[in-house]
């Protein structure tokens, strides 16, 4: 990419991917082609490849999925390495964020990971980088999680960069997702401000054949913003840059009407046109075997091209709108009243409303549409087989959650109503039997906060349980909250000295929870530790009951390393 | 040419491990190839499944359309039943025998495996016992991956190959042992 750019006078470096190519450049691109390379690569990992050859200096996440890949893959990366690329964990997404928005203050290209629900914690930061804008390249990564395969909700990443106005990817394929890292770079830096790209988890956990470059590209040098009053958030300077900002999203929009990414197929029958966005345009495809008789708007770069979505308004008599994860670009097409244009999609039933799509729930909908295709689109499926039966995910074997679950069941059995306050992590698993041990399950740090509202209501025993990693990124401030009071309750952080949910990445507290918690003011008569082993049944259940008892606040710090991690640094020995 | 196969098991078997010898081996033959698999809660000793789908054409989706698997490739002889609604209706089961019990309600495993032998096609053996026969108790998988060769448009040898480059890294012992499993569940399939 950066050959081209230096042939072709009118293109600054870097800048080649948003303009169309000339013919001479073109014929180069096609001879660099040759030169790359192919690669087997998660959607994940595509895009973290694709920002790493394109300049990236910088990655910064929490862990999440569908998100982990995309810094894990920076860390195993020989070029980030060689080139001393940050790639550590950030205790949470709102850290993360910053330390990414800051690295981009000082020019250089960066990028933020996470998944949907990581995006409410970083929402803060999140916005205000629209206000503030970007100097480096800035990729916000959201990673969406419809079907919940492993999330507490389906919320749409998408909501929160139209009220932003920030620019949003969606990918729709692998290739797309790499090439996204150099065009997001370049986005970024042409409109000067942060760019949202929006993955899905059957493409963040998918992997397919990607043609990489060979190189990464030079990183940016440091340079700071033209504009230094604009990075200042105080009101007067806020009035004049949001101004700026709603000025600025015609250039985004005209840039999305010119975008790569989306593509108008037309095809003979009008009947409907259909607009697919992301990773849906490819369940269109399958579903006609990549004949579609209808118009096709494949949409991957927002805010959404009006003039593209007015040419399939005007040529076909209604519209199709398939989209993964909740209804965004229909709602934008119905409006309130709802009275204009015709809209099939997931506010009318005809796709599913939660969910992630399919090949087949797209092929049922447009088979609602046109009853005559259903025997072409849609196949007769047999009934779940009777044998079968669900098999829930479980605590493995030999987890130090399975004996604080044990220890805390035997020791609240002397009480009629206790209320123990769960978090997220392996140990929400602790609700399902034979635990069945939690009462509440909220996001991240909710349990200690949560336990502290019930004592406050009188709840008694009223039990916080969270992970070592989600104290450290959730979990501190509100304990802060209950130490200050001397909240009558009982915080245990069953600490397994990694984030396990997630595959075992560095947990940003390990070695140093007892001097977390004494320095944020636990009394020290009660703050205990303890190793969750079967052997400790009786002391845990002891320590348990006695802590309950307390009049005040207790933390109990219950130690064992994770059996997954502990199997790995056993085989690395 | 196209091979649309369900990776089905439970989560920690080793169906991942199948998925990138055939990923290596279609990067190989130039194949197209597209992969889904379940990372996260799942993980944890439930049910997973990996659709990989190999093709000489571009490949659309990332999911297999219902009916449209051509195999389900199963660690865990209930876990072959679960996808019955995906296998195309002239495809073909290749599963290990032996249950993975970690529920209390799993199901009578004579009527699975009763279920299993009378579909057409179907290739199910005790690929444990295989494994610890051959000295690799854990070669489970690269058993099951030997049975299903046959009935997947990737050459032999291509496999073979694709098991050298995932396993090289662990010494040739490893690679051996690996590639002993495949040819005894090839020999044991066809």
């Amino acid at each position: 990419m950066r050959i081209i750019s230096y042939l072709c006078a009118n293109i600054p470096p870097k800048q080649t991917y948003a303009i169309p190519l000339c013919a001479a450049c073109r014929i180069m691109t096609e001879t660099l082609n040759t030169m790359n390379t192919k690669r087997l690569l998660l959607g994940d990992e595509a895009l973290a490849l694709g920002a790493i050859n394109a300049g990236l200096s910088g990655a910064y996440a929490y862990p999440g999925t569908p998100s982990t890949e995309i810094l894990e893959f920076v860390q195993a990366s020989p070029v980030a390495r060689e080139r001393n690329i940050h790639s550590h964990w950030s205790s949470n997404e709102k850290t993360a964020l910053e330390e990414a928005l800051g690295m981009s203050f000082c020019g250089k290209r960066t990028m933020v990971s996470m998944k949907h629900v990581g995006l409410n914690v970083a929402a803060d930061p999140f916005v205000n980088s629209a206000m503030t804008g970007a100097n480096g390249g800035m990729l916000v990564i959201s990673a969406d999680d419809p079907s919940m395969h492993s999330s507490q909700n389906e919320q749409d990443s998408r909501f929160y960069a139209d009220f932003a106005i920030v620019p949003v990817l969606e990918p729709s394929d692998q290739q797309e997702a790499y090439d996204m890292g150099a065009y997001g770079f370049v986005l970024s830096e042409k409109l000067r401000i942060p760019v949202m790209v929006r993955m899905v988890t059957r493409l963040a956990h998918s992997r397919a054949v990607v043609n990489c470059q060979n190189e990464a590209d030079a990183q940016n040098e440091i340079s700071y913003p033209s504009n230094p009053r604009q990075w200042v958030l105080m009101p007067g300077n806020s009035r004049v840059r949001y101004r700026q900002l709603l000025e600025d999203r015609k250039e985004m929009e005209r840039l999305s009407e010119e975008s790569p990414f989306n593509k108008y197929t037309d095809s003979p029958d009008h009947r409907i046109g259909i607009l697919a966005s992301g990773i849906a345009a490819n369940y269109v495809a399958e579903c006609f075997k990549g004949q579609c008789p209808f118009p096709v708007l494949k949409i991957s770069q927002y805010p959404l091209p009006k003039k593209l979505v007015a040419r399939l308004a005007d040529e076909c008599e209604a519209i199709l709108v398939a989209e993964e994860g909740q209804p965004v670009i229909e709602s934008a097409l119905r409006g309130l009243l709802d009275r204009g244009l015709k809209v099939y999609g997931k506010l009318d039933g005809i796709l599913p409303r939660t969910g992630e799509l399919t090949p087949d729930s797209v092929a049922e909908g447009v088979a609602r549409l046109f009853p005559e295709m259903r025997d072409k689109l849609v196949p007769m499926a047999p009934e779940p087989h009777p044998l079968v039966v669900p098999r829930p995910p479980a605590l493995c074997q030999g987890c130090g959650h399975r004996d604080v679950y044990a220890a805390l069941n035997a020791a609240l059995e002397d009480f009629s109503n206790p209320k123990v306050f769960g978090d997220i992590g392996c140990y929400t698993l602790g609700f399902l039997a034979p635990f069945n041990a939690l009462d509440t399950t909220v996001d991240m740090g909710a349990s200690i906060t949560m336990a502290k509202g019930a004592a406050d209501a009188g709840q008694h025993p009223a039990v916080a349980i969270i992970g070592d990693s989600t104290f450290t990124h959730s979990g501190m401030t509100g304990l802060l909250d209950a130490i200050n009071e001397n909240t009558p309750m009982t915080v245990i952080i069953s600490d397994n000295l990694t984030t396990g949910m997630t595959g075992g990445q560095d947990s940003q507290g390990t070695g140093k929870l007892e001097e977390i918690c004494l320095g944020l003011g636990t009394d020290p008569a009660h703050l205990k530790t303890i190793d969750s082993l079967p052997k400790n049944f009786e002391d845990m259940k002891r320590l348990f009951t006695e802590e309950f008892a307390y009049k005040g606040l207790s933390v109990i710090i219950s130690r064992r390393e994770c059996i997954q991690t502990a199997r790995r640094h056993a085989k690395k020995k | 040419m196209k091979t649309d196969i369900i990776l089905a098991g439970v989560g920690g078997q080793g169906i991942l491990s199948i998925a990138t010898v055939l990923g290596a081996a279609a990067l190989s033959e130039n194949l197209y190839l597209k992969q889904a698999e379940v990372h996260g809660m799942s993980q944890r000793g439930g049910d997973v499944m990996s659709c990989l789908r190999l093709s000489s054409e571009p490949i659309a989706a990332d999911l297999i359309p219902l009916r449209g698997a051509d195999l389900i490739v199963s660690l865990e002889p209930m876990e072959a039943l679960r996808y019955l609604q995906w296998l195309a209706p002239e495809g073909r089961i290749i599963t290990n025998t032996v249950p993975f019990v970690n529920i209390p309600s799993y199901p009578d495993l004579e009527a699975i495996l009763g279920d299993l032998e009378g579909r057409p096609g179907t290739v199910a053996f005790d690929m444990d016992a295989m494994a610890r026969e051959l000295g690799s108790p854990r070669s489970s998988n690269m058993i099951l991956l030997g049975a299903a060769s046959p009935f997947i448009a990737i050459g032999c040898d291509k496999i073979e190959e694709g098991i050298r480059t995932v396993f090289g890294a662990k010494g040739e012992k490893i690679v051996e042992s690996n590639l002993a499993a495949f040819r005894a569940g090839r020999a044991a399939s066809v």
